[in-house]
């Protein structure tokens, strides 16, 4: 099949940025997106112009890397789905595929497509760990967790932290990944001692970045590529408002 | 030139703890006095660069990702092996450690796999502690599975992505210290070089991805965490940017590179659908405890799979290995694949796959149970191939997965350079010619949680109040040369794209070093990759310039050092003339096709010295075993 790409290009993170147009023809139903932009590269470079920027590294969905708002819709038209999973066979041919970066204040852009997404390894630094330095665990069975919470929790640390749940929200919020730490580790025995500081401290941290505020669209619900649901938003909030009012921490 | 490897003296369930006494010890109060550089923040470098924080040192951590979250240990989905015997299956340190060194095809150090075996039941309680979601039963304990081979439940999981939650329980030790001052993380910064003062790693050189900054960086011991080097093949499950440029690095600058052709085709991969094809796909393993692997008996045989009948059907593993069948390593199993392929009897439009076939178990577990197990593993498959699983066999192929070589390292992990450590896949220690399934995640975590962090400080508490800054001119000097080569990527202004060098490396690897190997090959590759080598430097075309982001000038560093990597394979798999684990020499066979391996002539590591002018060097280091019987493994 043959495509139209607009892509955004950008040389730097200061620089004004514009759509420009590609031809990608000769396109393989087979081809991942990736390979797709690997293909349109390699034709510009051999025409001595500087290839499409984007990150990108596992290719199989689990790194997050990967960033691409194509036709408007984080990691594209494919429901649970990351750009470098998706497959051109949910193309057709004569498409024109609009491909731009992450837009959030708080993920400036670095170059063409590429993000900085360490916001959210600051979100992380506040307090999305158990404290439990390397060689004081206990046995690993003395501390039983039900199965049911186990699941649960793994739901919620199921987050590849690829930054979609903001690129799609209209307020450009954070809440989806924040709270999908929080709930991971909330739900966990292990993870008790610090649950209220860690919801007062991460939240502090995610409204001193640039993020906007959640008004329940469940945009990033929908475009979130592991499905991560926004009932641990709502698990946050309890969290908060239970540790505001309550916490015997600062 | 010997090496030593310094392994303790004493009987081998000893020697670890011993050796931890005889350790020397940094002072608490010390601690603070000295720099430690981990380049890669995988599983290995997180939990070390944490750990080490933790303890009291400055760690100074560098990875190319934009985040430590985002390191290919991610990727990893089956689990991780502890000899816990929570099953209560006949399990015990002792078994793990036997057999990893029988999965090993004999080429590893006793004592190291040991040791590994020992602490593999503290990461396990490590990792429930920092929250890390494993399976679990019912009752609240731990659930395990059997594993690639494995006759016990050893294995820990979470679901089909423990790599994934493994390394955010890394991840986020590290974040904290991060938060506390310990470490300054350096994301989207890839080393170029190490530095050498009198002989002993000090620091190293840098770019910065998105500036395009080169730097130095000082520090009283450097451990790379790097990673394999499996992208030498071009198409192989390792993540895109996965480059082995950090250890050839340290080669060039006398670390001894052990067992470069020690490779690991992991048996089940989704099957190359063509030229465009930038890596490939992974279904773990885990997948062979309840899929059953077949082809048609018939060459050519183009019937849809649900039209060959029974009957005709070739479970070649379950045929040929009626005690292990669908779970024999993966080294055997891949190579069945590439045999019944070669007959003809391959699946697909391309003719390279086989079927893994679930019907059975289906039909025996439902739909439902095959679900929970391997529900995420079928979604991939489904979203890569457009095939449901459930419904159609999966068609797989052996793809180049894990590197068991890398550089030398002795007991303590530092490598022929002092100073200089590697852990984690960049070393070559614990998995001998084959890794057996799950323990590379165990590897990676007991050198960076329990390992490094003691034997480091050894080292460190001789070098006290040893200080350097980046004005000597050993930095200088490697600076300089550093740019250099950089520059000359970019004005050499030639006709081919980096990938298109890449993919022909890649090719010529996989053709004559790949899943068989012989002396004719092996000869020809090595005319043709420095032919190839050279036309690179003259003719390859890297757009753009070295001020800010250049993804091209960042794989034609990596390319160019992956050609030099690739020499070097060839030699070290020319000069063992025996098959072993994922090494298979067509020489040296036996009746029935198996690897048959020459313990009187290659028990021993092959280390190799980085030589400019001509052949690389070969230091032998003898394998001893006293604790495991040397028996050709038979999975019969």
């Amino acid at each position: 099949m043959d495509l139209t790409l607009k892509v955004w290009r950008q040389a730097g993170p200061d620089a004004e940025g514009r759509m420009q147009s590609y031809e990608a023809p000769g396109v393989s139903p087979e081809m991942s997106f990736l390979e797709m932009l690997d293909v349109v590269n390699e034709r510009l470079e051999i025409n001595g112009e500087e290839p499409i920027v984007f990150d990108h590294d596992c290719r199989e969905g689990i790194c997050g890397a990967c960033s691409l708002m194509i036709d408007g819709v984080a990691h594209g038209p494919q429901a649970a789905t990351t750009a470098c999973q998706l497959h051109m066979r949910h193309f057709k041919d004569g498409d024109e595929v609009t491909i731009e970066p992450w837009r959030s204040a708080a993920f400036p852009v670095l170059k063409d497509l590429m993000v900085d997404r360490s916001a959210f390894d600051r979100i992380i630094q506040a307090g999305g760990y158990i404290s439990i330095n390397t060689g004081s665990a206990p046995d690993a069975n003395e501390v039983l967790v039900p199965k049911v919470d186990a699941d649960q929790a793994f739901e919620a640390a199921a987050c590849i932290g690829c930054g979609a749940c903001v690129a799609q929200c209209p307020n450009g919020a954070a809440q989806l990944f924040t709270s999908a730490k929080i709930s991971h580790l909330g739900l966990v025995p292990q993870g008790q001692p610090e649950r209220e500081l860690r919801v007062i401290s991460m939240v502090a941290q995610m409204e001193d970045e640039a993020f906007g505020s959640c008004t329940n669209h469940r945009e990033c619900e929908a475009v979130c590529p592991k499905e991560i649901s926004i009932d641990f938003i709502a698990r946050m909030n309890r969290d908060y408002l239970k540790a505001r009012t309550t916490s015997r921490s600062k | 030139m010997r090496l030593n490897a310094k392994v303790p003296s004493g009987p081998i369930e000893q020697k670890w703890d011993r050796h931890r006494f005889d350790l020397k010890l940094v002072n608490p109060a010390n601690k603070r006095k000295f720099n430690i550089i981990m380049v890669g923040t995988g599983l290995a470098g997180g939990s070390a660069a944490a750990t080490l924080a933790e303890l009291g040192y400055n760690v100074k951590a560098f990875c190319f990702q934009d985040s430590p979250r985002r390191a290919h240990s991610i990727a990893a989905q089956g689990g991780i092996n502890a000899a816990k015997n929570y099953q209560n299956d006949g399990d015990s340190v002792f078994r793990l450690f036997y057999d990893t060194v029988k999965g090993g095809d004999y080429r590893s150090r006793e004592a190291n796999v040991h040791r590994l075996a020992q602490v593999s039941v503290n990461i396990i309680d490590q990792c429930a502690a920092q929250g890390v979601p494993f399976a679990r039963e019912y009752g609240g304990t731990l659930d395990n599975r059997s594993f690639g081979g494995a006759q016990v439940s050893r294995t820990f999981y979470s679901r089909g992505q423990t790599g994934q939650q493994l390394l955010l329980g890394a991840y986020q030790a590290l974040e904290r210290q991060i938060a506390a001052g310990k470490v300054t993380m350096y994301p989207r910064t890839e080393m170029l070089d190490v530095v050498l003062v009198d002989g002993r790693a000090r620091g190293i050189v840098t770019r910065d991805l998105v500036t395009g900054e080169i730097s130095s960086h000082a520090a009283d011991a450097v451990v790379l965490a790097t990673g394999g080097y499996s992208n030498v093949f071009f198409l192989s499950t390792n993540a895109m940017n996965c480059n082995a440029t950090a250890i050839w690095r340290a080669h060039r600058r006398g670390a001894h590179f052990a067992n470069p052709c020690f490779t690991q085709i992991h048996p089940t991969c989704i099957p190359v659908s063509g030229d465009y094809q930038s890596k490939l796909t992974l279904m773990s393993e885990s997948l062979r405890n309840d899929g059953r692997i077949w082809v048609p008996k018939e060459k050519g045989d183009k019937r849809p799979a649900n039209q060959i009948p029974e009957a005709e059907r070739d479970y070649y593993l379950e045929r040929k290995y009626p005690s292990f069948g669908n779970l024999v390593p993966r080294d055997v199993a891949s190579r069945n694949a590439k045999d019944v392929c070669d007959e003809g009897r391959g699946v697909g439009p391309t003719g390279l796959g086989v079927y893994l076939d679930f019907s059975e178990a289906i039909g025996r577990l439902g739909k439902k149970a095959i679900s929970e197990r391997y529900g995420n593993l079928f979604e991939m498959y489904e979203k890569i191939t457009g095939e449901d699983p459930y419904e159609v066999p999966m068609r797989i192929y052996p793809a180049l997965h894990y590197t068991m070589g890398g550089l030398w390292v002795d007991y303590n992990l530092m490598t022929s350079i002092d100073g200089l450590y590697a852990i984690g896949e960049a070393n070559f220690s614990d998995h001998g010619a084959n890794r057996l399934g799950a323990s590379a995640l165990m590897q990676g975590l007991a050198d960076g949680y329990f390992v490094l962090p003691y034997t480091i400080g050894d080292y460190l508490s001789q070098h006290m109040g040893e200080k350097i800054t980046t004005d000597h001119e050993a930095f200088v000097a490697t600076e300089a040369a550093v740019k250099e080569r950089t520059e000359k990527l970019l004005a050499t202004n030639g006709t081919r794209t980096v990938d298109s060098f890449h993919r022909e490396l890649g090719k010529l690897m996989w053709d004559h070093c790949g899943m068989a190997r012989n002396e004719a090959g092996l000869k020809s590759a090595l005319e043709k990759i420095p032919a190839l080598e050279e036309e690179f430097w003259r003719d390859v075309k890297v757009v753009g310039s070295s001020d800010g982001v250049n993804q091209s000038l960042e794989k034609a560093g990596r390319v160019a050092d992956f050609f030099e990597l690739a020499r070097l394979m060839c030699y070290d798999a020319l000069e063992r003339s025996e098959s072993c684990g994922g090494h298979f020499r067509e020489e040296s066979q036996t009746p029935e096709g198996e690897a048959l391996r020459k313990d009187d002539e290659f028990s021993y590591v092959s280390a190799w010295g980085y030589n400019q002018d001509g052949e690389p060097q070969l230091t032998k280091e003898d394998l001893e075993f006293e604790y495991v019987k040397l028996t050709q493994r038979s999975y019969k």
